[in-house]
């Protein structure tokens, strides 16, 4: 199983963010985006999980599931959490782990893990920035993605929690999943490959930009 | 998908306020009438049912923006949108549950709120079988005026204006069919069954047309 | 037959041809340069002749001179109609071929729909006040138009409110399609309810048949309005294209923000 994105270009309004990318990410592997702020990580990221049109080229999992689409098989944790915050933590989890995929992680199991299990009961709305990315974090856990698609997945962590997080993605990546992150954090892992991108400072193809000559 | 339903009945039993918001405007709007058009209580009888649905109508575009608002704020909508569930039967889903929280309430209080206008025991069956019936397509209309302004931080009032033209007929056969139900020449059945009609074509057309919006609204 | 209907495909492969070719801006701004000034002349002369068979035409022995304002009311009514429908076609053009103009057509072809249904609502008030004695009478015709002229101004408030072009377009398309499926509904619900509320309501062009003297120059007039919403719509396509150049422009030369409207 590999990831295989070709010659993709994505645009944001009529700027071009990403231009005539190739990457190929193993089963096990994890790429790292790297980039300074506004070059266009995020937007790299979403575009693989589906949420942005690609203006050209295509993104396949080969060797993943035929019947269902790369987006519906991947995990994409973006700058926001997904939580609800006037459910409990026990409620959020067990609604992302009836919705979608197969389950993985028991809750009580996976909240042990990122070090949360006495939150169990407690509504979301009361945990602190820090514990709801750690939530956020754990819903990976709950149901089986081939992929996990994470940006700035460490934002408002602490250093134990950011280690913690490290782990959860080796492990991950051992048991065969592919990770794509957008990180700062020095990611430990054996198999990683980095991809920077680049400030671009050319425009898309926009049907209003031509014709100034007449 | 139920586990989806559930979410959003829990969501809103615990965020509390929504579904009462709808009552208390609801009830604004029937208390203000008489004030407007005096206390004549035969006249009241005769518009009442009217009032009633005016009233339902206003309140259920009042809670409308909050259908995709919250999940795009919080980020849950990009995960949902992304998953293997058609996103027309999600859009369904989370309209029907929408209209449980905010709209049932006001079916269940109508019964009160004839009362204060006057309006006849049979009238008041008919406006809670008829609200009950039409307000559905308000909402799958209202879907799709909502999938449109997701990406606007202040879409409310942008709803309301888009909506209320289209849901207009939904008003007319509702009205037209509590008249039928309380005068005996009028007609009750062809109305009433139009109106079925229309909330079961809304149904179909409301979330198609709102997931043609949210696949790519993601911004 | 069969000769005709090859020949239809051929009009429409070359209708789809055309519409492909005219996907750049550049060419179809030099297409409109080219085609506004007949559209005017013709729209112009058309309006000249249609106002004065309009003028010169008979008083009605029931309705008298008001009748003359059916010249003006008709024609307005019909192409704030015919607007919609072109911009439910541009809506289509968007969202299933993504044509670059269609955006553009839907865009610039709204305020004329409102101005035409707002003129189609000022003149039927002016006509119904000697008639049924009322500015204004809850009426089928008169309700549905009105609801058009809502939705109209709905329209035209979110293409304001949305400042991304591509959201915009789509937003657009959507709620364009939706509001034209529902006006067939609007229309016939409306004039139900009429039925039952007000049997006497007074028909609009009155006799069914219309003698030839009124109804040579209503054609006209609803020909040389039909004309002038092209030459309008070319000419307020043009100016979005226009505008849309300069958001490009000022872009890229930093002036614009990314979300920031022109």
């Amino acid at each position: 199983m590999k990831l295989v994105a070709e010659t993709i270009s994505v645009n944001r309004g009529i700027k071009r963010v990403v231009q005539d990318l190739s990457f190929e990410v193993e089963q096990s592997e994890a790429l790292i985006v790297t980039g300074e702020n506004g070059a266009g990580k995020s937007t790299l990221l979403r575009a693989i999980a589906g949420l942005l049109p690609l203006d050209s080229g295509s993104v396949d999992l080969q060797g993943g599931k035929e019947e269902l689409l790369l987006r519906e098989q991947c995990h994409y944790l973006g700058h926001q959490n997904g939580l609800k915050t006037a459910l409990s933590v026990k409620e959020n989890l067990e609604f992302w782990q009836n919705f979608s995929g197969e389950p993985d992680f028991a809750i009580q199991e996976t909240l042990e893990i990122v070090g949360l299990a006495h939150t169990l009961d407690l509504p979301v709305g009361y945990l602190s920035t820090g514990m709801k990315r750690r939530i956020a974090i754990a819903k990976l856990l709950i149901t089986r993605k081939q992929v996990w698609i994470v940006d700035e997945p460490t934002a408002g962590l602490d250093g134990a929690s950011s280690k913690m997080f490290i782990d959860i993605c080796s492990a991950f990546c051992d048991d065969g999943g592919i990770l794509i992150a957008a990180t700062h954090l020095p990611l430990d892992l054996k198999k990683t490959k980095s991809l920077h991108v680049e400030m671009l400072d050319t425009y898309a193809d926009d049907a209003f930009d031509s014709g100034l000559d007449t | 998908m139920i586990a989806l339903f559930k979410r959003e009945l829990l969501i809103a039993l615990r965020g509390g306020g929504g579904a009462l918001t709808g009552v208390i405007f609801f009830l604004c709007v029937i208390t203000i009438v008489p004030f407007g058009i005096g206390p004549d209580l035969k006249l009241l009888s005769q518009i009442g049912p009217a009032v009633l649905w005016i009233g339902a109508l206003l309140a259920t575009l009042l809670g409308l923006d909050r259908l995709f608002q919250q999940d795009k704020e919080d980020g849950s909508l990009d995960i949902l949108v992304c998953q293997e569930h058609a996103l027309t039967w999600l859009i369904f889903v989370k309209c029907i549950a929408h209209w449980i929280v905010s709209t049932l309430p006001l079916v269940i209080a109508t019964p009160l709120f004839g009362l204060m206008l006057n309006v006849s025991p049979m009238g008041i069956l008919a406006s809670m079988v008829t609200l009950f019936v039409g307000t559905p397509a308000i909402t799958f209309i209202g879907a799709v005026g909502a999938s449109v302004t997701v990406t606007l931080p202040r879409g409310g009032v942008l709803i309301a204006i888009l909506v209320l033209p289209l849901v207009i007929p939904v008003l007319i056969f509702g009205v037209l069919s509590i008249d039928g139900a309380i005068n005996e020449p009028q007609p009750f059945t062809a109305p009433f069954l139009i109106l079925c009609a229309f909330t079961l074509f809304t149904s179909v057309l409301g979330p198609l047309a709102a997931s043609v919006m949210l696949r790519h609204s993601a911004d | 037959m069969i000769e005709n209907t090859k020949n239809n495909i051929g009009i429409w492969a070359r209708l789809g041809a055309w519409l492909t070719h005219m996907a750049n801006p550049t060419r179809f701004m030099r297409f409109a340069d080219r085609t506004i000034p007949y559209l005017a002349g013709l729209s112009l002369s058309l309006f000249a002749i249609g106002l004065y068979l309009g003028f010169t035409a008979p008083q009605d022995y029931q309705q008298g001179a008001t009748v003359q304002i059916m010249f003006v009311h008709v024609p307005s009514a019909w192409l704030a109609m015919m607007c919609f429908s072109v911009m439910a076609v541009s809506g289509i053009g968007t969202l299933v071929w993504r044509h670059p103009l269609a955006d553009v057509s839907l865009r610039a072809a709204a305020p004329i729909g409102l101005a035409f249904t707002f003129l189609a609502l000022v003149t039927g008030s002016l006509w119904g006040k000697p008639m049924w004695g009322a500015w204004w009478v809850w009426d089928a015709r008169l309700t549905s138009v009105f609801i058009l002229f809502l939705i109209y101004i709905g329209i035209i408030a979110l293409s304001r409110a949305i400042e991304e072009p591509t959201t915009a377009a789509r937003s657009l398309s959507v709620i364009t399609l939706v509001g034209w499926i529902i006006i067939p509904i609007i229309k016939f619900s409306v004039k139900w309810w009429n039925t039952l509320h007000q049997p006497a309501s007074v028909s609009k062009l009155g006799a069914p048949s219309m003698d030839a003297v009124f109804l040579y120059p209503l054609l006209t007039m609803a020909l040389a309005f039909t004309v002038l919403f092209f030459c309008l719509h070319f000419m307020n396509m043009r100016n979005e294209i226009l505008r849309r150049r300069l958001r490009v422009l000022k872009i890229k030369s930093g002036q614009l923000g990314k979300g920031s409207a022109v």
